[in-house]
């Protein structure tokens, strides 16, 4: 078990016999009828594992994109595990833009500090104080990260960084490859992506360059789910139902605050509401929920008919290409 | 409308009551626009309910402002600007579905002549391929080249959807002589158990649901097929091999102090604590003292494509690079091999060039000996020793290394027995290659 696991249950209570279903690996039992293909998970969570160990191998010095989010911390569980009982071979990298939830940034705190991880903050309000960005007309603060990301990569000597990108929540993201080739700028030139044959993985690049690596690709936010609920994976609060005060705006429940909301003409109410997604304040929005649990989440996303990103996040909406056009220009 | 039951955490409940964890298919689909394949895709996502009402909505909206009737389900899959701009696949695209039984991971891959690569990386590591063939057309020339793609990459599973047949009348006769011909040329290709469906996927006929319109057809759907097929073989029936990829050490001053691991994901096999192993290409011999799987310390054994961490008991110089295997059924090891080849870059293959050639976890030195064959794909010929290979070409070279490395046959292992050749010089994927020699009739 690593660090990053909470305790699990006992064998026999209600909660290890839910639908939150035994820990990945634990239904492979060895004996006397060991089970000799791998479920869907423990499929994802082994190529997961091997995409990271392959990065540590290939680059000098990679680091994890790590905001506290579900797809980071999932990442996180499992690079961990990956190199147990060697401790993490390297650092996180969080871009902050200053619109970020409190309580994911004190999750994120807390995750570094208790398990002794090395985390490097780039701020976007740095850049928007001595004038190297200019806040957007909407107010989003998502493209802005661009940036100071690249910053970051150069001042860090960085050549790898891990993204908790998945193909299914886009369909720019559906081309991505798992070993992503950035040039100087950051950019992603889809018609200079490597082929990618047989699980091999080339990491070989010309200096300036870097790559993006997504260990979790393959997996859908289903899966993302219910690997939470069978590793008991520890997530921000804003993931599970609680009450907040939001206001409507484009088709979405924002939240409110000193960010820029709620504007003349909108009004703040009290909702029970939950985060499928968790980004900027500003264009990350949350839906109307009563789900507590990972087992009752997973529940909720297997009946919706909205995809996470459809559902929460404004910044996909802004034309068909959007996620392509921010992707060329160094975006995730 | 609400999506299929949790295929999970992995449970389904099997014929006995037993809660059986759902397994992951891998496929590929071959067809271009023409043949239907982007609708046929598009189908089997909605059909299945993997497509959530705002992709629908926005699928409906992009064919409104196209000037398209109905919503083009095609759309849903093109997803580069360009492709869609040109009305075409361009790009390998990864799309997710599930059912109850099992979860899918499909590599949706175009069909144009100059696009063969990307089929080659959507099929390389498919456990099925579907090949779509429109039933007016016949078996074109590019229907051929995805069977020979499909059968050169040994994908284990071969589905012929007869798609389009709303335009024949949904007729018997149509559909049993474009699965006749099918059948004779995927023989030729060494491939004999291929399953051909007739399918509408404009109409949905034989995609998820069975059709009302082909009553001759008793058969399963496509959906059922790809739920219910065997995919691979007993994986006790290949020898372990255990490419090593990176050295774990515990800290000294933790509780593991002194622990010492070779962390890899298993490329073949089941491998056992106790086994007798040998570190290769060194050749030297040692026991496995230990498993320590992601879920558990000291596992009794390991199985393919997981990823563990062997100990051993000998203190032998193992590093990344290396390949662990049974004394009993080692690799080949050597500094020479004929290999089949896939060329993927746009700058052409030369024989004498040197490269990186990457195979598992080992990356050595190695030169193109000699171009030995060219494939023409459509007529299965090989025309003997071209100058060059260029981008989509498939041929035969020999591949000479400045050190040994440890392989397998590709017929015999398909990640041991497949490799890559990269530019030293600006590190691009040059050459997909598979061990051995390029057959009669196409098939390594």
């Amino acid at each position: 078990m690593s660090d990053l696991t909470r305790t699990a249950p006992p064998p026999g209570s209600a909660q290890a016999q839910g639908p939150g279903s035994p820990p990945v690996g634990a239904a492979a039992t060895d004996a006397p009828h060991p089970r000799l293909r791998l479920s869907h998970l423990e499929a994802l969570e082994s190529e997961a594992v091997h995409i990271i160990r392959e990065s540590v191998a290939q680059f000098e010095r990679p680091a994890l994109l790590f905001s506290g989010g579900k797809d980071s911390m999932v990442m996180l569980h499992v690079a961990v595990k990956a190199f147990h009982p060697a401790p993490l071979p390297f650092g996180l990298l969080h871009v902050d833009t200053g619109h970020n939830f409190p309580e994911v940034l004190a999750f994120r705190d807390r995750v570094v500090a208790e398990h002794g991880l090395r985390l490097t903050v780039a701020h976007v309000e740095a850049y928007l104080a001595d004038g190297r960005l200019t806040e957007r007309a909407d107010g989003t603060r998502n493209p802005l990260q661009t940036v100071p990301l690249l910053d970051a990569v150069a001042k860090g000597g960085l050549d790898a960084l891990f993204g908790g990108g998945r193909r299914d929540e886009e369909k720019a993201r559906a081309k991505e490859r798992v070993f992503s080739l950035r040039d100087d700028f950051g950019a992603w030139d889809p018609r200079r992506q490597r082929p990618e044959l047989w699980g091999l993985y080339n990491g070989r690049h010309r200096p300036g360059e870097h790559l993006r690596v997504f260990p979790l690709s393959n997996w859908t936010e289903l899966d993302v789910w219910q690997y939470i609920a069978a590793e008991q994976v520890e997530l921000p609060s804003i993931y599970y139902a609680h009450e907040r005060e939001v206001f409507r705006r484009g088709g979405m429940w924002l939240t409110a605050g000193a960010w820029g909301g709620p504007k003349d003409g909108e009004k703040a109410e009290r909702r029970t509401v939950r985060y499928r997604t968790v980004g900027d304040m500003s264009c990350t929005g949350a839906v109307e929920s009563a789900a507590a649990t990972p087992e009752e989440v997973i529940a909720e996303i297997a009946g919706s008919r909205m995809t996470e990103r459809g559902a929460s996040r404004a910044d996909d909406r802004l034309s068909e290409a959007a996620m392509e056009d921010r992707k060329r220009e160094g975006y995730f | 409308m609400a999506r299929p039951p949790l295929p999970g955490p992995s449970a389904a409940t099997g014929s006995g009551g037993r809660t059986v964890p759902a397994t992951l298919l891998r496929l590929a689909t071959a067809g271009s626009v023409d043949d239907g394949k982007s609708t046929l895709v598009g189908r089997l996502l909605h059909d299945c309910q993997a497509v959530l009402a705002d992709q629908l909505a926005a699928v409906a909206r992009a064919s409104r402002e196209r000037g398209l009737g109905a919503a083009d389900l095609a759309l849903l899959t093109d997803g580069l600007r360009a492709e869609r701009e040109q009305g075409i696949t361009i790009d390998v695209a990864y799309r997710y579905f599930a059912t109850p039984r099992r979860r899918f991971i499909l590599a949706d891959t175009p069909g144009h002549v100059q696009y063969t690569r990307n089929m080659v990386t959507g099929a390389s590591t498919a456990d099925l391929a579907v090949v779509l063939v429109d039933a007016r057309g016949r078996v074109r020339e590019q229907t051929r080249r995805h069977l020979a793609v499909a059968a050169l990459l040994r994908v284990p599973r071969l589905v012929l959807a007869v798609n389009k047949m709303d335009l024949v009348g949904y007729a018997e006769p149509v559909f049993a002589a474009v699965a006749l011909e099918c059948a004779a040329y995927a023989a030729d290709l060494g491939v004999t158990d291929v399953l051909a469906v007739p399918v509408s996927a404009l109409h949905g006929d034989n995609v998820v649901h069975p059709s009302a319109s082909m009553d001759w057809y008793s058969g399963p759907t496509l959906l059922e097929h790809l739920e219910s097929v065997e995919v691979d073989e007993d994986p006790q029936a290949l020898p372990a091999r255990f490419p090593v990829q990176y050295v774990l050490r515990a800290p000294e001053s933790g509780p593991d102090a002194g622990y010492r691991g070779y962390a890899g994901r298993l490329a073949g096999g089941v491998l056992r604590r106790g086994d007798r192993v040998a570190v290769l290409p060194s050749g030297r011999t040692t026991t496995v003292a230990g498993i320590d799987r992601l879920d558990r310390r000291d596992a009794d054994l390991a199985v393919t494509d997981q990823s563990v961490t062997l100990r051993l008991a000998d203190d032998l110089d193992v590093g990344r690079g290396d390949l662990i295997a049974p004394v009993t059924a080692t690799p080949q090891v050597g500094r020479e091999f004929t290999a089949t080849v896939c060329h993927l870059d746009a700058r052409p293959l030369r024989p004498g060039q040197h490269v990186l050639l990457r195979q598992q976890t080992a990356v050595v030195r190695a030169v193109v000996r000699s171009l030995d064959a060219r494939l023409d794909l459509a007529t299965l010929a090989a025309a003997p020793a071209p100058d060059a290979l260029e981008a989509n070409d498939l041929g035969q070279v020999t591949v000479a290394t400045a050190e040994p490395v440890a392989f397998d046959e590709y017929r015999d292992n398909r990640r041991t027995g497949a490799f890559l050749l990269v530019d030293p010089a600006d590190g691009a994927t040059l050459t997909a290659g598979m061990v051995g020699a390029l057959r009669a009739g196409g098939r390594p």
